[in-house]
C-alpha cells in the first residue's frame, strides 16, 4: 500500500459556460519519501488534482468521483474534523504566489507557530522555538528576527521559503507543492529548487511537485506524471521520460523546454492551444495538436499501456506507460521523431541534455 | 515605521487640522450676511453711541485676526460667553445637553455594533443559505425604514398602548434605572439603520476576503474554521467597518434631531435646530466647534485602529 493513492479521480468545475471536467479519471500513487512530478500546461487540471487531495477546491469545484486514499483511508470519506487533523499535519501544501498565502496582518512566525499549536500538544514557547528552527532550516538568515516580521517585510524568495517552512511545520508525510517557483526570478528559483532538492533527499517526506516546467522536474523528481486535458498521458521514472519519451505530447513539451547551451534561435512550440475542457476533443484528446495523428485518433480513446508490449498498465508505478494508439498497433505511419541527447559544456548538475524533436 | 512613530506623526498632523476647524468655526459668523451688532440688538434701530459701545464690548472694533485670537483663547477654556437670545451661559447649556446626546448616541452605536457585527459574520459565512437570506432581508428592512416612522410606531405600541415605557423622559439623573429604561426605545430607533449598515458592510467585506488565497492556505494548514473566520478573515474584513463606525461615532455629538424630537430627549440635535431658528450665534458656534473636534478626533481614532489592525498601513 502506497502512502497516497489517487484512484480514478474526477473533478468538475461549474462555470457560466458549462461544466469543466478539469480532472477526468486520473490515477497515481506516491510512496513514502519519493518525489513525483505532475507536469502539464496551464489548464491541464494539475492544480485541481492537487487541491482535491486535501479537498480544498474552491466553491465552484467539486470532486465527483474516485478515491483518494491516504495510508489506506479514503480522504473523501473523512469527517470534517478528521480531514482537518490531516491538513497541515500529515499532508501539507506549498502554494504558488507566496505573497498571498500569508495573512498580511499577522507575523510570519505567528502563522507558522499557529499551525504547530493546532496540531501538536506544545506550549507557546515550544511552538515558537520550533518555528524559529524551521525558518532557519529553510535558509532564511537571522530567523529569530524574521519571526516577528510581517509577510510584506520579506522579499519574494524569502516569502516562498517561509511558505515552505509553514508547510513543514508539523513534519508532514506528504508535501504537495503547487508551482512553487512560478513567478520568482531565476536566481531565486534556483535557491528554492535547491531547498526542495535537499528536502527530497534528506527527509522522509514524499513530495508531489506540480509544475509546467520540465526543467524543475528534472532537478527534483524520481518519477513523472504528464497530464494533458485532465488525463494522465504518460508516466515514467524521470530518466526514462527524458531519454525516451513515449507520448507525442511529452515529446513536444521536452522540445519546448529552454536550456542553457541551446543554440537554436527559436524553441519549437506545440501547435494549437490546450483544449476546452467543457467540450474536449473526441478520441485521443491530443489528436488536434498531434503531428502524427491519424483518422483513428479522433475516434478511439487510448489508455495507458506499456509501450514495449502494448499491454495495459500493470499498476507498478515504476513501469513506463503512455496513452497513445501507436503502442496498441493502431497507427499506420507510427511516431516519427528521434530523441537527441545534447551535450552542453555547462553540465554541472543533474540536468539532462537531450531534446525530443519532431523531424 | 513603528506603530508608535506612526501614531505620533498622526497626532502631530491633528494639531493644524484642529486650528483650521476653529478658524472656520469662527469665521462663519463673519461670513453670514448682515452685521453682528444688528444680530445682537435684534435688528432694531439703535443710536450710534450704543452701536459703538456694543462694538467695543464684543471687541468688534478690532481687526478680525485679533478677534479670532480672543475667541480662540476663550474657546480653549470652554468660555463661550452668554447667549444674547436666552441670556444663559453657553458652556453650561452645552454641558447639560451633550451628556444626554452622548448617552443616547453611544447606546445606539453599541447596539449597532453588537447586532451588526455578529449578523455580518453569520450572513457572510452562510452566504446563499436561509440564515443569509433572512439577515439580508432584515438589513434591507432596517435600512429602508425611516427612523421617525420607526420611533413613532415603537412609541405608540410600547409606550402608549402597552405602557411598558414612559412617553416622556423621566425627571431623573442620566445615570439612573428610570432613564436607562426610557432610553430603550430611542436607542432601538436610532441603532436599527446603523446595525443594518454595519451588517451589510461586514458581510460584503468578508465575502471578498473569504476568496483570498490566505484563507485557502489557512484551511490547508488544518486550522479550525472558527479560527479561520474569527482570527484571519475578520481582522482583514474589519477595515471598512472601522471607517463607518468611526464616522458614526463622530456624528454622535450632533445628536439625532428627529429621534430626539419624537422622544422629547433634551439633546444637542434639538438645541442646534432651536439655536439656528433663533439666530443664537454663540451657541451655534460652540456646537459646530464641538462637532468639528469630534470628527477630527474620530478620524484620528480610525486611523490608529487601522494601523493596529493592518501592519501595512503606515502612511
Amino acid at each position: 500500500m502506497a502512502l497516497l493513492e489517487v484512484d480514478d479521480l474526477v473533478v468538475q468545475y461549474y462555470t457560466d459556460d458549462g461544466v469543466v471536467r478539469a480532472v477526468d479519471g486520473i490515477s497515481y500513487e506516491i510512496r513514502a519519501g519519493e518525489t513525483v512530478g505532475l507536469v502539464g500546461e496551464s489548464g491541464a487540471g494539475k492544480s485541481a488534482a492537487s487541491r482535491a487531495v486535501l479537498r480544498l477546491l474552491d466553491g465552484a469545484g467539486e470532486i465527483v468521483g474516485g478515491e483518494i486514499r491516504f495510508r489506506g483511508h479514503d480522504i473523501l470519506e473523512l469527517s470534517v474534523d478528521d480531514l482537518r487533523a490531516i491538513r497541515g499535519d500529515e499532508i501539507a501544501m506549498v502554494f504558488q504566489d507566496a505573497g498571498a498565502v500569508f495573512n498580511p496582518v499577522y507575523t510570519v512566525g505567528e502563522q507558522i507557530a499557529e499551525t504547530i499549536r493546532t496540531h501538536k500538544d506544545v506550549t507557546d514557547s515550544e511552538a515558537r522555538d520550533r518555528t524559529i528552527a524551521l525558518i532557519d532550516r529553510v535558509g532564511i538568515p537571522n530567523p529569530a528576527a524574521r519571526y516577528a516580521d510581517y509577510p510584506h517585510e520579506l522579499s519574494g524568495g524569502m516569502q516562498q521559503r517561509a511558505v515552505i517552512a509553514m508547510a513543514l511545520a508539523c513534519d508532514p508525510a506528504v508535501l504537495i507543492c503547487d508551482e512553487p517557483t512560478t513567478g520568482l526570478d531565476v536566481t531565486v528559483q534556483a535557491g528554492i529548487l535547491e531547498l526542495l532538492a535537499e528536502l527530497a533527499a534528506t527527509s522522509e517526506t514524499a513530495i508531489q511537485l506540480v509544475t509546467h516546467d520540465l526543467g524543475v522536474v528534472a532537478e527534483l523528481c524520481d518519477r513523472v506524471l504528464v497530464q494533458y486535458a485532465g488525463e494522465i498521458v504518460e508516466r515514467a521514472p524521470v530518466d526514462d521520460l527524458y531519454y525516451d519519451p513515449k507520448h507525442p505530447y511529452t515529446v513536444g513539451l521536452l522540445a519546448a523546454t529552454p536550456r542553457l547551451g541551446d543554440d537554436r534561435e527559436r524553441l519549437p512550440t506545440i501547435p494549437g492551444t490546450a483544449p476546452d475542457l467543457i467540450d474536449p476533443p473526441t478520441g485521443c484528446r491530443f489528436h488536434p495538436r498531434c503531428p502524427y495523428a491519424e483518422d483513428c485518433c479522433a475516434s478511439r480513446r487510448p489508455s495507458l499501456v506499456d509501450p514495449a508490449s502494448g499491454r495495459p498498465d500493470n499498476g507498478d508505478p515504476e513501469t513506463h506507460v503512455a496513452a497513445c494508439l501507436e503502442y496498441t498497433g493502431d497507427l499506420e505511419a507510427g511516431l516519427d521523431y528521434e530523441v537527441q541527447v545534447r551535450d552542453a559544456a555547462d553540465s554541472d548538475c543533474r540536468e539532462r541534455k537531450q531534446q525530443g524533436e519532431p523531424r | 515605521m513603528s506603530l508608535g512613530r506612526y501614531v505620533g506623526r498622526r497626532l502631530a498632523i491633528t494639531v493644524p487640522v484642529l486650528v483650521g476647524v476653529t478658524a472656520l468655526t469662527f469665521s462663519f459668523v463673519h461670513l453670514l450676511p448682515g452685521d453682528a451688532v444688528d444680530a445682537i440688538v435684534g435688528f432694531r434701530d439703535v443710536s450710534a453711541e450704543t452701536e459703538a459701545a456694543i462694538r467695543a464690548e464684543y471687541h468688534l472694533d478690532q481687526p478680525v485676526w485679533d478677534q479670532y485670537l480672543l475667541w480662540l483663547r476663550d474657546a480653549i477654556t470652554l468660555e463661550f460667553g452668554e447667549s444674547p437670545v436666552t441670556g444663559r451661559d453657553v458652556s453650561a447649556t452645552i454641558g447639560r445637553r451633550l451628556p444626554a446626546t452622548l448617552a443616547l448616541g453611544g447606546a445606539a452605536w453599541l447596539l449597532a455594533l453588537a447586532i451588526g457585527i455578529p449578523a455580518g459574520i453569520v450572513t457572510a459565512v452562510s452566504a446563499g443559505k436561509p440564515a443569509d437570506e433572512v439577515g439580508r432581508l432584515a438589513a434591507l428592512a432596517g435600512i429602508a425604514t425611516p427612523n421617525f416612522w420607526l420611533g413613532l410606531i415603537l412609541l405608540f405600541v410600547f409606550s402608549v398602548r402597552l405602557g411598558w415605557f414612559r412617553v416622556l423622559p423621566p425627571d431623573a439623573p442620566l445615570v439612573s434605572l428610570a432613564t436607562v429604561k426610557f432610553l430603550v426605545l430611542p436607542t432601538i430607533t436610532l441603532g436599527t439603520a446603523a446595525a443594518a449598515l454595519v451588517m451589510r458592510l461586514l458581510r460584503s467585506s468578508m465575502r471578498r476576503e473569504l476568496d483570498a488565497p490566505y484563507v485557502t492556505a489557512a484551511r490547508a494548514r488544518g486550522l479550525p474554521e472558527r479560527t479561520v473566520i474569527l482570527k484571519h478573515v475578520l481582522r482583514n474584513a474589519f477595515l471598512p467597518v472601522v471607517t463607518v463606525a468611526g464616522l458614526q461615532l463622530a456624528f454622535l455629538v450632533d445628536g439625532a434631531v428627529v429621534v430626539e424630537g419624537i422622544f422629547s430627549w433634551p439633546g444637542m440635535g434639538r438645541l442646534l435646530v432651536r439655536s439656528i431658528l433663533r439666530r443664537d450665534y454663540p451657541v451655534i458656534q460652540a456646537i459646530v466647534l464641538v462637532i468639528g473636534i469630534a470628527i477630527v478626533l474620530a478620524n484620528l481614532l480610525v486611523d490608529i485602529i487601522y494601523a493596529i489592525l493592518d501592519p501595512r498601513i503606515r502612511y
